[in-house]
């Protein structure tokens, strides 16, 4: 059985699946049964100031997508930071932790955007023996309106001087949580790293309508007669969380800052491509929040089977081992030929190729009158769209072509290694040669 | 000439070659990856789910269900085995339908359930084929367990004592390993010598010392094995059958359906059983369904399964009442032996279900018979020095430093997955019992 155990910027955890700040973490109560469950750590559900805490509206405080049979894809909330008192919170983060020494435990923290406060809010969680902080910079909805969360993670600026607080006024490994909310993540990481930040974690919800109740024409969730953008998360939100993540893992300027992955992993291969995209760990919400805290089994059975197959050692083989083979468009290869392939044996004879590719794409597929399909190897463009969207694993694969064979869309052969910067009808290639 | 199935007497041969083939062929096949992805991703992940509850072993059905979805069998099947080191035999014989699958929320939903006994078979299937044992034992502890019975029960207590480091000695008196496995299970449920591959796998655990046809009560006495080992478990399941008690029964073709089928399990070869043309089954269980099923697969003309009770009252589950009626086996209730003719022909009195029980009515008809099997359940076979408890040995512990469980103790339904719970149990208790 493959080690798990991580350790991520010091703070070590028997396996790399921590419970991102949020409702699963926002108690004694919860954090003991996730912890239980086999959870490695948690990120404590976000801490306010002292004084009197946040107010939340009673509900309906979530939007939802389904899938097929109702699955869920992602949820939308409209919760703020923990709306409990921080002498209860500290106490149980404290007790907690007594307990659980081998488990991670992470304060989420978010103040307002001055020196004062965040002086006082490390002070008053010194002694509670967590192993780290986390910053919310990402809040979407809510607290933004009161200058805190996504307010301060979409300035660059503001993310450095605060992170540089932190560092000035505690010892904690400090970890800061971005938002997607904003059109380059690359740049509130730099902030991050020259702040000083030892890790960032990414990313936060998303800012999102999910549906609009078409009787009472609001947005939901409808709060009497009203709605307000919430924050999208869960399955939906991981493509656009795992680019987030690589393009901070192969930036030059934030190249080797440790990432925490955050945003709609559900299984444990959802876990391993946050991780071979440099997430030194990853940190999961919807899921929990949708199946329990026993999925952090099938998280662990999963991993560690893959890594026993690959023979990785530590999750440190693992981690950042996809990110060179994350490029530029301009740097693919335009000479790379493949022909999609449809294995007669697995086909069910749907017909969705078919529709795909005549419809929409190439007009490659052909029907035969008796619902056979074949791919026409002389229109196929290799798009992949049949291969999407066939309801049978592996029943249409891409075949390649051999170097030195013939394409016969194109009648050309297929030849070495060429992309589009030396390509004949790129403008900028032609300027250079000459 | 090969014979016809309307050759009369008891005869070999009846049907072609190919026949045979095909009938004694894997009635479930295994599920293909593609409809193994299908059936998984029909599972809710139920909290505290009830299939986990009403499986007697107590599987984590969600969890290794999901194991597969996310395409890591291997992982599913240790969960599986984890509880349960027969979840290969049980996938292919548990009566899902009163077990896990009737419990499924799928039925209460839209009455068609997650296939959990199938989903089962996919995830352990592959890891018992590669002889991959997922258990390694614990440092061994000088102790010593005696098993008496090498079925499900006995070997099920045998794997888990030996992991936790114990040494064990299976004593059976058969000359093969698996008990009902071996030689009760209706063939076409576990083809291709299914059970004893397992058996083989699961020895790999090591620690266990085999001693076939040693039996308790021939050579081997209680006092000895108290005397030689820390503890006994006992799982001899239930050697004898219940009689008729009518006139006639001690004709030559009227056999118990237990050794019919227990000949049946053990024969390679299945044109070479002879099999009557005419069979009648009397019972109402699933060694009932088996034994008339089978003798139709064999090429025999008309079976009858005639039960004493509604047919609301019969053991055999709707599902296996309903696959002996596709077999093409004719079903009669409300029917009581009476006598067994010199012409082989049993009479039957019809009775009806009252108030105060079943009442005869005085009508009879008779049913002509090559062969009858009867399969009006088994007992206790108590070897000597034993003491039962009613019809059967106590549950689980029986004072000292003896235990028992399978069908020859009482309580839980005479089941393999069953009697593989009360061994592992059996296991868990001695353990706690010797370590302290
Ligand atoms: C025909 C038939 C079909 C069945 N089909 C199914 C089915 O489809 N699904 C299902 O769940 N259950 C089925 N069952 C029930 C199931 O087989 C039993 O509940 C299960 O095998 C009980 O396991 P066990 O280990 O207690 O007993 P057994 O399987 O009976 O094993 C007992 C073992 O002890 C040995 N033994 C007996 N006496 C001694 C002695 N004195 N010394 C040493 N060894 C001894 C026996 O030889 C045998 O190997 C069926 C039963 C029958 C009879
Ligand atoms: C109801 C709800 C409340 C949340 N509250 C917080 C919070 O207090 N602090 C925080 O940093 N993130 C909060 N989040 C965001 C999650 O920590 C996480 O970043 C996001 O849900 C993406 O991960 P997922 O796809 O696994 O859910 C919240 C999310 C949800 C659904
Ligand atoms: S999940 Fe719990 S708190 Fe939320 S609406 Fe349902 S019952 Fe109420």
């Amino acid at each position: 059985m493959a080690d798990l155990s991580t350790t991520f910027i010091g703070i070590r955890s028997p396996n790399p699946f921590w419970l991102a700040s949020a409702p699963p973490t926002d108690k004694e109560y919860n954090v003991r049964r996730a912890y239980e469950a086999g959870w490695g750590g948690v990120v404590w559900k976000t801490l306010g100031s002292e004084g009197p805490p946040v107010v939340n509206v009673n509900g309906p405080r979530y939007g939802v997508i389904h899938g097929a049979d109702r699955r869920v894809l992602g949820i939308n909330n409209i919760e703020l930071i923990t709306d409990r008192p921080l002498e209860v919170n500290l106490r149980e983060i404290k007790s907690v932790k007594r307990d659980w020494k081998d488990r991670a435990l992470v304060i989420s923290l978010m103040v307002p955007c001055d020196e004062d406060s965040w002086k006082d809010i490390l002070r008053r969680i010194e002694d509670t023996e967590a192993d780290g902080v986390e910053l919310n910079f990402g809040c979407p909805h809510g607290m933004a309106e009161r200058g805190m969360g996504s307010a301060v993670g979409q300035v660059p600026e503001y993310i450095e001087m605060v992170t540089r607080w932190v560092k000035q006024y505690s010892r904690m490994p400090c970890i800061v949580k971005l938002t997607p909310n904003i059109t380059d993540i690359r740049k509130p990481a730099e902030a991050a790293k020259r702040g000083g930040a030892d890790a960032v974690s990414l990313i936060n919800t998303v800012n999102s309508i999910t549906s609009v109740d078409l009787d009472n024409f609001a947005p939901e969730p409808t709060i009497d007669g009203k709605g307000t953008h919430g924050g999208y998360c869960g399955p939906a939100v991981k493509p656009i969380a795992l680019n987030m993540v690589a393009e901070i893992a192969r930036s030059a300027a934030t190249r080797g800052l440790p990432i925490s992955g955050i945003g709609g992993v559900t299984t444990w291969r959802d876990a391993a491509e946050f991780m071979a995209l440099g997430a030194g760990n990853v940190q999961v919400c919807t899921a929990a929040m949708t199946y329990g805290f026993k999925v952090v089994q099938e998280m662990i059975s999963g991993l560690s089977q893959y890594m026993d197959e690959k023979g990785f050692a530590s999750t440190a083989d693992l981690v950042g081992r996809a990110v060179p083979n994350v490029t530029d468009w301009q740097f693919l290869n335009l000479n790379y030929v493949t022909k999609a392939q449809i294995n007669q044996d697995l086909c069910i004879s749907c017909g969705r190729c078919y529709a795909a590719c005549e419809d929409t794409s190439h007009q490659a597929i052909a029907m035969s009158p008796d619902r056979v399909f074949t791919v026409k190897d002389e229109e196929c463009v290799a798009c992949n769209l049949c291969l999407d969207v066939c309801p049978v694993e592996n029943c249409i694969t891409m075949r390649e072509l051999p170097k030195g064979t013939v394409d016969p869309r194109t009648g050309t052969v297929v030849g070495d290694y060429a992309n589009w910067t030396t390509h004949p009808n790129n403008p900028a290639a032609k300027a250079a040669a000459e | 000439m090969a014979s016809t199935p309307y050759a009369s007497g008891v005869v070999a041969g009846r049907l072609a070659p190919s026949d045979y083939a095909a009938n004694f062929a894997d009635h479930a096949p295994p599920l293909d990856p593609h409809e193994a992805r299908v059936a998984a991703d029909r599972c809710y992940f139920c909290h505290d789910a009830p299939c986990i509850t009403a499986c007697p072993t107590s599987i984590d059905i969600p969890l290794f269900i999901r194991q597969i979805a996310t395409g890591t069998p291997d992982a599913a099947a240790r969960t599986i085995f984890q509880q349960n080191i027969f979840g290969g035999m049980c996938a292919r014989v548990c009566p899902t339908e009163n077990l896990c699958e009737g419990a499924c929320v799928r039925m209460e939903a839209e009455g068609n359930p997650v296939e959990i006994g199938a989903l089962q078979r996919f995830a352990t299937d592959p890891m018992i084929a590669r002889g991959e044992h997922p258990f390694t034992r614990a440092a061994a502890t000088g102790k010593r367990v005696a098993v008496v019975g090498g079925g499900p029960a006995g070997l099920a207590c045998a794997h888990r004592l030996a992991m936790k480091g114990h040494e064990v000695i299976v004593h059976e008196a058969r000359e093969k390993l698996g008990g009902l496995n071996e030689y009760g299970i209706a063939s076409y449920k576990a083809p291709g010598d299914f059970a004893q591959a397992e058996i083989d796998w699961l020895l790999r655990i090591g620690g266990i010392t085999v001693r076939t046809a040693s039996a308790l009560g021939r050579g081997v006495t209680l006092d000895a094995l108290l005397a030689e080992h820390d503890a006994v478990f006992l799982a001899i399941g239930l050697g004898g059958a219940n009689a008729l008690g009518i006139p006639g029964e001690d004709a030559p073709h009227v056999q118990n359906a237990v050794d019919f089928i227990a000949r049946l399990r053990q024969t390679a070869d299945k044109a070479a059983l002879p099999i009557g043309r005419d069979v009648v089954v009397i019972g109402g269980g699933m060694t009932a369904v088996d034994a008339a099923v089978q003798s139709k697969l064999l090429g025999a003309l008309n079976v009858t399964i005639v039960y004493r009770r509604g047919q609301d009252r019969m053991s055999a589950s709707d599902v296996e009442q309903n696959h002996a009626l596709t077999a093409g086996v004719r079903l009669i209730t409300n029917a009581v032996p009476v006598e067994i003719r010199a012409d082989g022909a049993v009479v039957f009195e019809y009775s009806v279900e009252g108030g105060s029980g079943s009442q005869r009515t005085g009508q009879t008809f008779a049913l002509p018979a090559d062969q009858v099997f009867k399969a009006i359940g088994q007992t206790l076979a108590l070897p000597a020095g034993l003491m039962a408890e009613g019809r059967k040995l106590g549950a689980g512990h029986l004072g000292g430093r003896l235990w028992a469980g399978g069908d020859c103790a009482a309580g839980g339904e005479d089941l393999t997955v069953t009697a593989v719970a009360e061994g592992r149990d059996a296991a868990e208790a001695i353990h706690a019992a010797l370590i302290g």
